[in-house]
């Protein structure tokens, strides 16, 4: 079979991130709540699959190190270890670290850097002290089971072959076993292995003797009894025949497939029973349910569980439908039934699977509501729901011409159906921004305690859905702003006890939609921005001269620009000034904007004001001077017609009385320089954005339109107020009006020449 | 990039803008359509004619006589929109460039062009990549992607600066 391992490998490094993600949310959890069960077998689980998964590509660093974690875990999860601070404080560590050695091992690196060796060495050594008693063999992989082996197989030494079987069977007999060992605890303790040899067995070559042999260099044969119920009386017996049936106890590690493989040649010739030791039902069920989620037959489950053999599902498999056949499907007995009373497992191990088999059908179900897929796959989906939302407009329109009621009837029902597949692919592409703020949980605590400061996080609006490129570009944005807020916001807690504030403080994410916008806000209960002091180092810098008079919001906006900063030294977290810089960029290369509001002495906070991003938009179309243009639907507010005074009056001032209220206004016609003559009745849309109205006079409303958004391509980039073009089904071209950005730019240009 | 780069490339379509006949690298032409609606962006340089709607992508037109210091191109029957498919600081990009007739293929042996020369031409030498002699005329053989290179769509920053400039 030829398998793209550089692909598995990729798919390895995207599920342990999340993986680790999931390991991280846990350990936060735990840190809160230490008793969580449900959080302590998710933490688990998700080691354990980076484990196995490790393993299955051959990454032994990562699996090591895992298999080291997921025994301190165990240990937790048996209750023989409690949660606490400093657990959880390591573990996070070696979340970290197992972080580096995926990275590591995904890059192929063969050799691991010193400093990741020395880390990885603490950290083991950590782990081991923090469970003494667990770690002795089990850290260090399978050493455990292979020391456990060495010293069982004692009866092998004694004398010649067959003397050594014929002691330990005649010894079988006494009540008292020569090792001295009491009978009920060794059968507990020993796998029952029953066999019912077939008379052939000898002629076909196989003599039992060897076969016990072999038993033992699996283990000690610590009971053997012949049966011989079937010996006929002596006259009748053959003896090339073989009446024997024997009943062993062999205590052994060897799990029961490596036990059942010593019985692999004689599987025709013999009857073959194997079961566990009663010790380790309790050990099989644990292993049941921390089995791999897939399996959901029942029959599968305990396979992997290693208390059947494959032959001895093969066998009750073929019961089940004989019987089945025989009896009719409504007496059809479960292979759980079968398989205990064929002897083949205990019914409490198969309770314990079946109960797997229940938790596996859930997860299935739930496993089959995400898939992954190839984000390009998504875009090319989307581009041609967009080609087939202009195409049907066009039907539309020609239905409309041809004014037949059959094809205006099919044509209506088809835009609808179109309508709800472009926004059902629309959705394909928003993830809930949770994901993204739930990795603050952790960055808010270790600043916190790096900075000696307490601090809770509180975030809302996890679900907020927005485009999948926006969340990903949102993070290091984010992320600036939450260390600013830490290191300068919030102040240590004694300052905060003396201001009459809680000692803990709380950060806020949030998230919402608002007029056709996402916001993101991230809020803290700090000292807000100190006005005064900003100012002073704008003055100081040059960004603005003395004495000058700003609104709140110019001043704050002054932390925006590079290589500003207030804080008096440069520390780990923050102070180099580039920081909020680098958050205005990114946040307007989505073509968002940021604010800042502040109140002294109570916090401060940042909003980041996002566009969907959509592809598709609902949107408003306006005609001026033979050109179309597209705003979207969700930003215009009302409209209302330039009346014939204020028209008169627009060359000297640029609003209008909107019901008592002062609206400013933008003439697009001069805006865009518009040749053609103004009609006679122009008209004021009225757009809201960030919390503000303002009018937009443009010729012509044209209303509604579902627009998909086409890039301008490079050529165009860098043009402020139009953020693409679409296409009508018409085949004309509108242009769609980014009205924040054109705003700022006549506002900047308006600034920049004070006329 | 001399004449050495055309070593290989023997078909060029010609164009006429005004009476000159211009020429580009078959290779990089996509089709030749009708002069259709342009429709204007804003605040962008006139040479800019605007953006068309090219089977549901949007494509921006150059006016290449506005480019090259004529007059504004004139709608005639004649008047071609010239599809070009240009690398742009390594991004392949589609532009339109409009020409008032399109004549045509013509194949050239590399012997038969000669370098731009250095003076007596109005146009920039750097969109020129050789001449080209053809019965006793001369083909000015276009570097297209040099026309729209970075610095020349640089201008459409330019022009908001004079905006400004105007505007006070």
């Amino acid at each position: 079979m030829d398998i793209d391992v550089s692909q598995i490998r990729q798919t390895f490094v995207a599920e342990s991130a999340e993986l680790l993600q999931e390991l991280e949310n846990s350990l936060l959890i735990l840190e809160g709540s230490p008793e969580d069960t449900d959080t302590i077998h998710s933490l688990f689980r998700a080691v354990h699959t980076i484990k196995g998964s490790a393993g299955v590509l051959g990454m032994e660093a990562v699996e090591k190190f895992a298999h080291a974690v997921e025994s301190l875990l165990s240990k937790v999860r048996e209750s023989s270890l409690h949660i606490t601070k400093d657990i959880v404080a390591l573990l996070l560590e070696c979340r970290d670290h197992m972080a580096v050695l995926v990275d590591l091992s995904a890059a192929a690196s063969a050799s691991m850097p010193e400093d990741v060796a020395g880390q990885e060495m603490i950290l083991i050594d950590r782990l081991r002290s923090m469970s003494p008693q667990a770690l002795s063999g089990d850290l260090m992989g399978g050493e455990h089971g292979r020391a456990a082996q060495k010293h069982v197989p004692a009866g092998l030494e004694r004398g010649e072959e067959g003397a050594a079987v014929k002691g330990t069977v005649e010894g079988c007999h006494t009540p008292q076993p020569p090792e001295g060992q009491s009978v009920p605890e060794t059968r507990t303790d020993a796998w029952h292995i029953s066999l019912r040899f077939s008379r052939e067995i000898l002629k076909n070559g196989m003599d039992p003797i060897t076969l016990i042999n072999y038993l033992h260099r699996l283990g000690a044969v610590v009971n053997l009894t012949s049966i011989f119920d079937s010996m006929p009386g002596a006259a009748d017996m053959d003896p090339e025949c073989c009446y024997l049936g024997l009943e062993i106890d062999l205590k052994t590690d060897a799990g029961k497939k490596k036990i059942d493989d010593a019985f692999e040649f004689i599987r025709n010739d013999a009857t073959v029973h194997i079961l566990a030791p009663h010790s380790r039902v309790e050990s099989f069920k644990e292993l049941i349910k921390s089995l791999p989620e897939d399996p959901v037959l029942l029959g599968e489950i305990l396979l992997r569980g290693g208390t059947l053999t494959s032959s001895e599902l093969k066998d009750a498999l073929r019961t089940q439908d004989v019987e089945a056949r025989s009896e009719g499907a409504a007496s059809k007995r479960f292979i759980g039934e079968i398989l205990v009373s064929e002897g083949a497992v205990y019914p409490e191990v198969v309770d314990a699977a079946l109960e797997k088999q229940k938790k596996n059908q859930m997860f299935k179900s739930r496993e089959i509501s995400t898939l992954r897929i190839d984000a390009s796959k998504l875009d090319t989906l989307v581009t041609l729901v967009g080609e087939l939302v202009i195409s049907s407009a066009s039907i539309d329109q020609h239905s409309n011409r041809i004014q037949d009621p059959w094809l205006k009837e099919s044509a209506s029902l088809m835009l609808r159906l179109v309508e709800e597949v472009r926004e059902s692919s629309m959705r394909l592409r928003m993830v809930p921004i949770g994901e993204t703020f739930s990795r603050f949980n952790r960055v808010v605590r270790d600043l916190g305690m790096e900075s000696g400061k307490d601090i809770r996080i509180v975030i809302s609006g996890g679900d907020t859905e927005l485009d999948k490129t926006v969340v990903e570009k949102i993070n290091d944005p984010l992320m600036h702003i939450v260390r600013n807020a830490i290191d300068h916001g919030i102040e240590t807690p004694a300052v905060r006890r003396e201001s009459g504030k809680p000692e803990k403080a709380t950060i806020r994410l949030d998230a919402y939609h608002d007029a056709g916008c996402i916001v993101i806000e991230v809020s803290d209960d700090g000292r807000g921005l100190d006005r005064d002091k900003i100012m002073q180092k704008a003055v100081s810098i040059g960004m603005a001269s003395p004495g000058q008079l700003l609104p709140d919001n110019e001043i704050y906006g002054l932390i925006f620009k590079p290589g500003f900063s207030t804080a008096d030294e440069v520390t780990k977290l923050s102070g180099r000034g580039v920081g909020m810089d680098v958050v205005k960029r990114n946040v307007e290369a989505l073509r968002g904007t940021v604010e800042v509001k502040s109140k002294e002495g109570a916090g401060a906070a940042v909003v980041i004001r996002l566009p969907l991003t959509l592809a598709i938009i609902d949107g408003f179309m306006v005609g001026l001077d033979n050109s179309l243009y597209v705003m979207p639907l969700d930003m215009v507010v009302e409209c209302v017609e330039l009346g014939e005074a204020d028209r008169h009056a627009s060359s000297r001032r640029n609003y209008v009385n909107l019901r008592g209220e002062i609206l400013p206004y933008l003439r697009l016609r001069e805006i865009f320089d518009a040749h053609g003559d103004a009609p006679r009745y122009e008209h004021v849309v009225v757009v809201k954005y960030a919390g503000q109205k303002i009018g937009l006079v443009v010729d012509e409303l044209l209303g509604e339109v579902q627009t998909v958004i086409k890039s301008l391509g490079r050529i165009y980039r860098d043009l402020q107020g139009i953020s693409g073009a679409t296409i009508l089904g018409s085949g004309q071209v509108a242009l769609i009006l980014d009205v924040p950005r054109l705003v700022q730019a006549v506002q900047r240009e308006a600034a920049a020449s004070p006329a | 990039m001399g004449t050495s780069a055309i070593v290989n490339t023997t078909q060029y379509l010609t164009f006429k803008l005004g009476d000159e006949v211009f020429a580009l690298d078959i290779s990089q032409v996509r089709e030749v359509l009708d002069f259709t609606t342009v429709t204007k962006v804003p605040r962008t340089p006139e040479f800019m004619r605007g953006v068309i709607n090219l089977r549901g992508s949007v494509v921006p037109i150059v006016d290449m006589r506005l480019k090259f210091g004529m007059s504004k191109t004139e709608k005639t029957v004649n008047t071609c929109m010239i599809i070009v498919e240009i690398v742009l600081d390594g991004e392949r990009l589609i532009v339109g460039a409009l020409a008032d007739s399109v004549q045509e293929v013509i194949e050239l042996d590399p012997g038969q062009i000669e370098p731009p020369p250095r003076i007596g031409t109005k146009l920039n030498t750097e969109f020129i990549r050789g001449m080209g002699k053809r019965d006793e005329n001369f083909i000015i053989i276009l570097e297209v992607d040099k026309i729209f290179s970075t610095d020349e769509l640089q201008i459409v920053h330019d022009m908001k600066g004079q905006e400004q400039g105007q505007a006070s």
